[in-house]
Parts: C-alpha cells; sequence; structure tokens
C-alpha cells in the first residue's frame, strides 16, 4: 500500500478520536435532555481560551491548566443548562434550538469583543513522529489516545454508577425515572457537567494542535452535527463509529484531492446516506 | 396507612378526578375498579407524586405528603408499578433492578434486596444480563414488579397488572400480590379484570367519572348487583 494513503489513513484515525468525544458529549446531552446544543463547539472554543490565557499568558504548568480548563467548562454547561436550557425545557424544539443557536452567536461575538480575531497559538511545539518511515504528529496521538480514555471513563461510569444508570434509564424513559426516585433536574444538572467537561477535554486536545480563534467552533461544528446525524442522533455508540468513519472519508478524501474538497466529499456522502438511512446508519 | 381526602386532579383543562377519598390500611390489599377513562390510572399518578394534586389531602403514616414529587414519595415508602410496565427496554434486566434501589437508603441494601427478587421470580436471574425490552409479558410484568420491590416500600401501587398478559400470567401475577400481602406490604391494587381483583384484595372501591360510586369489603361488592351486572356480566 502507498505510505501516505497510510499516513492519512493513520492521521484520520486520530482526529477521529477527538470528534468521537464531542460527539459523544452531543449526544449524551440530546439523549438525556432532549435539546441539542447548537452553541457545543463554541463552549470547545471557551475552554480553549481558558487554556491559553492559564498557559500561555499566566505561565500555569499546562497539565493543571487542562483541569481546571475541564473544570471551568463542567462549571461553564451548568450554567448553560440553568440559565438557557431550563427555561425552555417544555418550549417547542424550534424555541429550544433558537436559544442553543443565540448563544451561539452570544459566545463568538463575545469572544471577538474580548479577545479580538487574531489566531492565539498556545506555544507547545510537539514533535512529528517518525514511526517506520510514517509521519505521525504527536498531539495528535496524544489527543486520540486522550480522547480514548475520556471515552472509556464515561462508559464506565454509565455502565456502573447509580447516577449512571440513572442516565441510561431517562434517555429511555424520562416520565417515569421519579417512581425510581431519581431527581430529573439532579440529573440534568449531572450531564450537563459532563458534556461540558468533555468539551473542556476536547478544547485541551484540539488546543495543543490548533491556534485558537473566536470562530474556531465553525471549523468542526457542523462536522460534530453532522457526525451525530449520521450516528443516530442520540446514538452515543453510533456517533462514536460515524466519527470515526467521517474522519476518514475527510483524510482519505484530502489524500486524494485536497482537504477543502474532502470535506465537500463527506457532505455530499452523508447527504446520500441521509437518503438511504434518513434516521442514521445506527438507528434502533 | 395511605389516606385521600377530597382529592382532584386533572391534566390542563380536563379534570380527571373530583373529591375522591379513599383510606387504605397498613398491611391490607385494597382494589380499585372502575371502567376505562375512570380516572384510575389518573388516582395512582397522583398517589406517587407523577401528578399534582389540585385541591384536597394526602397523608401517608399520618404525615401529610399531598404536592411532594415523584421522587420523594419513593423516599417515603411509595412503590408504583406502573400502567404497561414501562421498563427500560434498552437496560439489562439487572440493571432494571439497579434504577429501582436508587434511593440512598435502598442502595445499602441493593445486594439483599436483589437476592430476595431473585427467590421471588427465578426467571428473572435466569435473564438477568438480558434486555428487558426481550422479554416476554409476564417476565416483563415480574421484572417491573421486582424493581418497584428494589426501594423498600411499605406501600405498593399496581396499575392494571394483569393487562395484556394471558390468563395464566394473570393468575400468577396474582397469587403473587397475595406473597407480597403476606410479607406485610400493603397493596394498592387498580384492575380492570374485576371478578379476580375481588379474589386478592380486602377491600375495594369503585371509580366512575372521577368520583368514588361504592366502596366496601370485596365479599359486599362480589354480592352487589350493580357490579355484577356492570363488570362481572353476570
Amino acid at each position: 500500500m502507498d505510505i501516505y494513503l497510510l499516513e492519512a489513513i493513520i492521521n484520520g484515525l486520530l482526529l477521529g478520536g477527538v470528534l468521537a468525544l464531542l460527539a459523544l458529549g452531543l449526544n449524551l446531552i440530546f439523549g438525556v435532555i432532549d435539546v441539542v446544543w447548537i452553541a457545543y463547539a463554541d463552549i470547545v472554543m471557551c475552554g480553549m481560551y481558558v487554556i491559553y490565557f492559564l498557559y500561555a499568558q499566566y505561565g500555569v504548568p499546562l497539565p493543571l491548566a487542562c483541569l481546571i480548563a475541564i473544570a471551568a467548562m463542567a462549571a461553564f454547561g451548568v450554567m448553560v443548562h440553568l440559565l438557557i436550557i431550563a427555561p425552555v425545557l417544555n418550549s417547542p424544539p424550534l424555541n429550544q434550538l433558537l436559544a442553543t443557536g443565540g448563544l451561539l452567536f452570544f459566545l463568538q461575538s463575545f469572544a471577538t469583543l474580548l479577545f479580538g480575531t487574531e489566531f492565539r497559538n498556545i506555544g507547545v511545539r510537539l514533535p512529528i513522529l517518525e514511526i517506520a518511515t510514517i509521519y505521525v504528529i504527536f498531539a495528535r496521538l496524544i489527543a486520540f489516545g486522550l480522547g480514548l480514555v475520556g471515552a472509556v471513563a464515561l462508559y464506565f461510569f454509565l455502565k456502573r454508577t447509580y447516577i449512571g444508570t440513572a442516565i441510561r434509564a431517562i434517555a429511555q424513559d424520562r416520565d417515569i425515572v421519579g417512581l425510581m426516585g431519581v431527581d430529573q433536574r439532579r440529573i440534568y444538572l449531572v450531564t450537563s457537567a459532563i458534556g461540558g467537561a468533555l468539551a473542556g477535554l476536547a478544547a485541551c486536545l484540539l488546543a495543543m494542535q490548533y491556534d485558537v480563534h473566536p470562530f474556531i467552533g465553525n471549523t468542526f461544528g457542523p462536522v460534530i452535527f453532522m457526525i451525530c446525524v449520521l450516528g443516530g442522533l442520540g446514538n452515543m455508540i453510533g456517533g462514536f463509529i460515524a466519527s470515526f468513519i467521517i474522519s476518514q472519508i475527510i483524510a482519505i478524501g484530502g489524500y486524494y484531492s485536497n482537504s477543502e474538497l474532502s470535506y465537500v466529499l463527506a457532505f455530499t456522502l452523508f447527504i446520500v446516506l441521509m437518503f438511504v438511512r434518513p434516521r442514521g446508519l445506527f438507528a434502533r | 396507612m395511605l389516606s385521600l381526602a377530597a382529592v382532584s386532579a386533572g391534566y390542563g383543562s380536563c379534570q380527571a378526578l373530583f373529591g375522591v377519598s379513599l383510606e387504605v390500611p397498613q398491611g391490607e390489599a385494597v382494589g380499585v375498579i372502575g371502567p376505562n377513562g375512570a380516572g384510575k390510572t389518573t388516582l395512582m399518578r397522583v398517589i406517587s407524586g407523577l401528578l399534582p394534586l389540585r385541591d384536597g389531602a394526602m397523608t401517608l403514616e399520618g404525615r401529610p405528603v399531598g404536592g411532594l414529587p415523584a421522587h420523594r414519595m419513593v423516599e417515603q415508602g411509595i412503590a408504583h408499578v406502573p400502567e404497561n410496565r414501562r421498563l427500560f427496554p434498552r437496560l439489562s434486566v439487572e440493571d432494571n433492578l439497579r434504577i429501582g434501589a436508587f434511593i440512598p437508603q435502598a442502595r445499602q441494601r441493593f445486594a439483599e434486596q436483589v437476592e430476595r427478587i431473585y427467590t421471588l421470580f427465578p426467571r428473572l436471574k435466569d435473564r438477568r444480563e438480558q434486555l428487558a425490552g426481550t422479554l416476554s409479558g409476564g417476565e416483563q410484568q415480574m421484572c417491573a414488579i421486582g424493581r418497584a420491590l428494589m426501594s423498600g416500600p411499605k406501600l405498593l401501587l399496581m396499575d392494571e397488572p394483569s393487562a395484556g398478559l394471558a390468563p395464566l400470567v394473570v393468575a400468577q401475577v396474582f397469587e403473587l400480590v397475595q406473597r407480597i400481602r403476606a410479607e406485610g406490604l400493603t397493596v394498592l391494587i387498580v384492575e380492570q379484570n374485576v371478578q379476580q381483583v375481588l379474589e386478592v384484595v380486602d377491600r375495594a372501591y369503585l371509580l366512575e367519572v372521577g368520583a368514588i360510586k361504592l366502596a366496601g369489603t370485596a365479599a359486599e361488592l362480589r354480592n352487589n348487583d350493580f357490579i355484577r351486572k356492570s363488570y362481572m356480566g353476570l
């Protein structure tokens, strides 16, 4: 096989790890709360700014800066739920979309106002590894590894704890979980915190590879939504697998043409697949 | 144990219960019978806190509990087996039982309780890893009852436990009600299967169009001409 194609496939796989993390967060929130956080990628943007300022400006050690960013985004997720989602919880879906869509514009504009439109890099220079004549971007390798750790941790949390079982139950039948002694509002807050924390973790992994600017959310937000819909909205395993399908299409498409065209290819394929399986590839 | 005084409730502009009063004494099994749409399920939903009461009072062991949300009612000792069982279909049998033991006082006793449920329903033990949605109707009803018992309730509410089940399984469910009672649990059961429910309860109420029309011991209702004609087809 062509060595460059193999390289593209490996880098696609590594990119898929971070996308999978975000798809998990979005699907978790949709499955449990039944609301789509349109501004999810922009919460990642906020997390990246937190890391940038802590690490690059104030010299906080990177691992600590990352932990703070994760905690801050978890708290931010709770705030998003309390201030924006909770008041429109029983409104029509369109109103909910407009509310979280409004948050997207608010965050982007607010970030522009505060930080300007310049691209900022946290200045971590990680090497490009050469493994058996294949070049692998080290930052992507770390991102992939930590992304998988995050996904596995989430899996065990959902499978092994009472709160996790309640989260899975509420996604299946929200009307009767109260009869189990489960306080829905508390589960919503925990879910929002986990969703925020996953965005924070993704922010850590992306800050090592990309410059942060107020509109960085636009570069991967649409891809995450495409992944979630492709995998079946609310289906966490479906979204996880779809992340790797989409990232491979982007990576291999980029190898044969260029990276702009590979996104066109990915979205075209997505539209075709939606005709074939309108409820997603892994719809139940 | 449970006492309702002139309770009214409804959905939006539609009132479903009009001043319902009833008593469920400690250790007894009480039935509520009545036609479709009489408000039986609404009554259960009010008692378990899924639906707020609009008027009237509700006390449990003398404590006022009217207006508490459902998750607080579970802590007070009320467990509700909902209409159509409502298991979590994509959770395993054991996870369904686990979620039944969500409240802190039940979590500590999970291992002991789950063994008790498995002794009561050996079939569930064989299928503990199976998804609840793949169980047969009878097994699902057993699982739903087991899930409710996991919280360690004092009062068990059962909404149409015989609905959609084969006659043989219905008999098993009613036999189970008697066994649960023998363990000292108080039971309030809503049923359309009038003949069979009057065999297992001590007392019963007839609910029609959201109001109590008749009340008495099971034997009195069994021999009541109106009940025999309208509900037993005799």
